[in-house]
């Protein structure tokens, strides 16, 4: 028995069924493989975009495929149930197509989003530098004004999909306004160099980004000035923060199939691992992780659709709590296979490894915990009866 | 117009703890809102009060305070009415 289909429409059960199947013929077979080599095969990306997967972000009109929230969720999940990866490089793609659709002018809209949509350009979420992590605003990449256009001069790092990117997404400051760029790999004074050694994802082509006065046209600013990371990043990280927590659900229920596999036909003490107490309590949480975190993402998504304004908080608690789950089951999962789980050849150590990585990204768990924390006080506020006429803005009704 | 503004209130006031704010005052100066909260204004703006946010709406004088928020929509209002 399954609730991963619970309240699906027909075709939303049936794009499940359909990212369930490429996943485990083209992701499955091959992850342990990609994280060993540190880098994905060419040829994924060339079946993502076949899939259409690349285009799951970006509109109908612009050659995409324009996935309602929840079937982009699950896309995600399946693909995070198989390749951590390639479901990162499926998450910052999407990120910087989101930027694009959202805030793009029609010019880079119409220039970006086919080649993204189609794959002919991987898109990179270009954000983090070493001095700014969480502190976002802490960027000292810089753009000036230079005829006919802006040079940027910065050092970004951990960027994801950086060894393949067409097209990055740099978040830089003009005039100390923190302002975003559309820039091509090509540009002269673009470099990047590959980042190796990372605990988990390993395969997601991790590098750094160095802008030395890297010339760009005035069309590649995204949005106005100021609003890059309030507007541009907010939005596109928002989205990463939604795909992340479902790729948790999909690392949680991998740790569920690979441990009741191996707990049904591991014998210790004569008997199955499947009937010793202790294990079980660990599949309990297990079963019960991935189905609760599901609920949380499915509350995300439809709040998402409905461009509530809720889905910010729905969407944090979605990714605070799946990710907390994906790395409890992927504990456990290790535990479960005992000496087989922390060899080399079991998926599980790699689940552990990128689950580590999941309360770090895209928000760390300690951030999202001072923002529920906060946003609780404030729903709380907004619930009292006397200062609250009419609209309840508690996600949980 | 009132209308827009009381819903506009409604929505600031609980990101606000209860400081109490004038309709013409710069709300971001109380120092009550992250990084999270313009995205949050977008989807309310555009949820809530029915009018898009697009690209060229980014400027901080369309979202500064109660009253900047409110002729932003009624103008967009109109227009759309015009068609």
């Amino acid at each position: 028995m399954t609730f991963a289909s619970t309240g699906l429409d027909p075709d939303q059960r049936l794009a499940r069924e359909r990212f369930a199947a490429f996943a485990d013929e083209h992701l499955v077979p091959h992850a342990d493989a990609w994280d060993a080599a540190g880098e994905l095969p060419p040829a994924v990306v060339a079946l993502l975009a076949d899939h259409g997967y690349l285009g799951a972000a970006v509109p109908v009109g612009h050659g995409g495929e324009g996935l309602d929230e929840i079937s982009f969720g699950m896309l995600c999940e399946e693909v995070g149930r198989a390749c951590s990866s390639v479901r990162s490089l499926l998450t910052v793609h999407s990120m910087v197509s989101h930027a694009v659709a959202r805030w793009g002018s029609p010019g880079q809209r119409e220039r970006w989003l086919p080649e993204l949509a189609t794959g002919r350009a991987v898109g990179a979420f270009a954000l983090t530098e070493p001095g700014a992590g969480s502190d976002a605003g802490a960027i000292t990449t810089r753009a000036e004004r230079v005829p006919g256009g802006y040079a940027l001069t910065g050092h970004k790092h951990w960027i994801t999909c950086a060894g393949i990117a067409g097209v990055f997404l740099v978040f830089a400051k003009l005039a100390g306004e923190p302002t975003a760029f559309l820039v091509e790999r090509d540009r002269p004074g673009l470099s990047v160099t590959p980042r190796g050694g990372a605990l988990g994802t390993r395969a997601s082509h991790l590098g750094d980004v160095l802008l030395d006065d890297c010339r760009v046209p005035d069309d590649a600013r995204v949005s106005r000035p100021g609003f890059g990371l309030t507007a541009v990043g907010a939005s596109a990280l928002e989205l990463g923060r939604y795909s992340v927590a479902w790729g948790c659900v999909g690392l949680v229920e991998a740790c569920a199939a690979a441990s009741l596999a191996h707990a049904d036909s591991r014998e210790q003490f004569g008997r199955p691992l499947r009937e010793h107490q202790l294990v079980q309590r660990m599949l309990a949480d297990m079963v019960t992780a991935a189905a609760a975190a599901r609920l949380l993402c499915r509350q995300a998504g439809l709040l998402r659709q409905a461009g509530d304004p809720r889905s910010v908080q729905a969407t944090w608690l979605a990714k605070y709590f799946a990710a907390g789950a994906a790395m409890r089951a992927a504990d456990d999962a290790v535990q479960v296979h005992g000496a087989r789980g922390i060899g080399g050849d079991h998926p599980v150590q790699r689940y552990l490894r990128d689950a580590k990585v999941m309360e770090i990204i895209e928000g760390s768990t300690q951030l999202q915990q001072i923002t529920i924390a906060e946003a609780a006080y404030m729903f709380r506020a907004r619930s009292e009866p006397d200062r609250a006429p009419g609209r309840q803005w508690s996600v949980t009704t | 117009m009132d209308d827009i503004r009381q819903r506009v209130r409604a929505f600031l006031d609980q990101f606000l703890h209860g400081h109490r704010i004038d309709d013409d005052e710069n709300y971001f100066a109380t120092g009550h809102f992250n990084s999270l909260f313009v995205m949050q204004l977008v989807l309310f703006v555009e949820n809530e009060l029915g009018v898009p946010v697009e690209d060229e709406d980014l400027e901080m004088e369309n979202f500064n305070s109660v009253s900047a928020i409110a002729r932003m929509v009624e103008r967009k209002s109109r227009a759309a009415d015009r068609g």
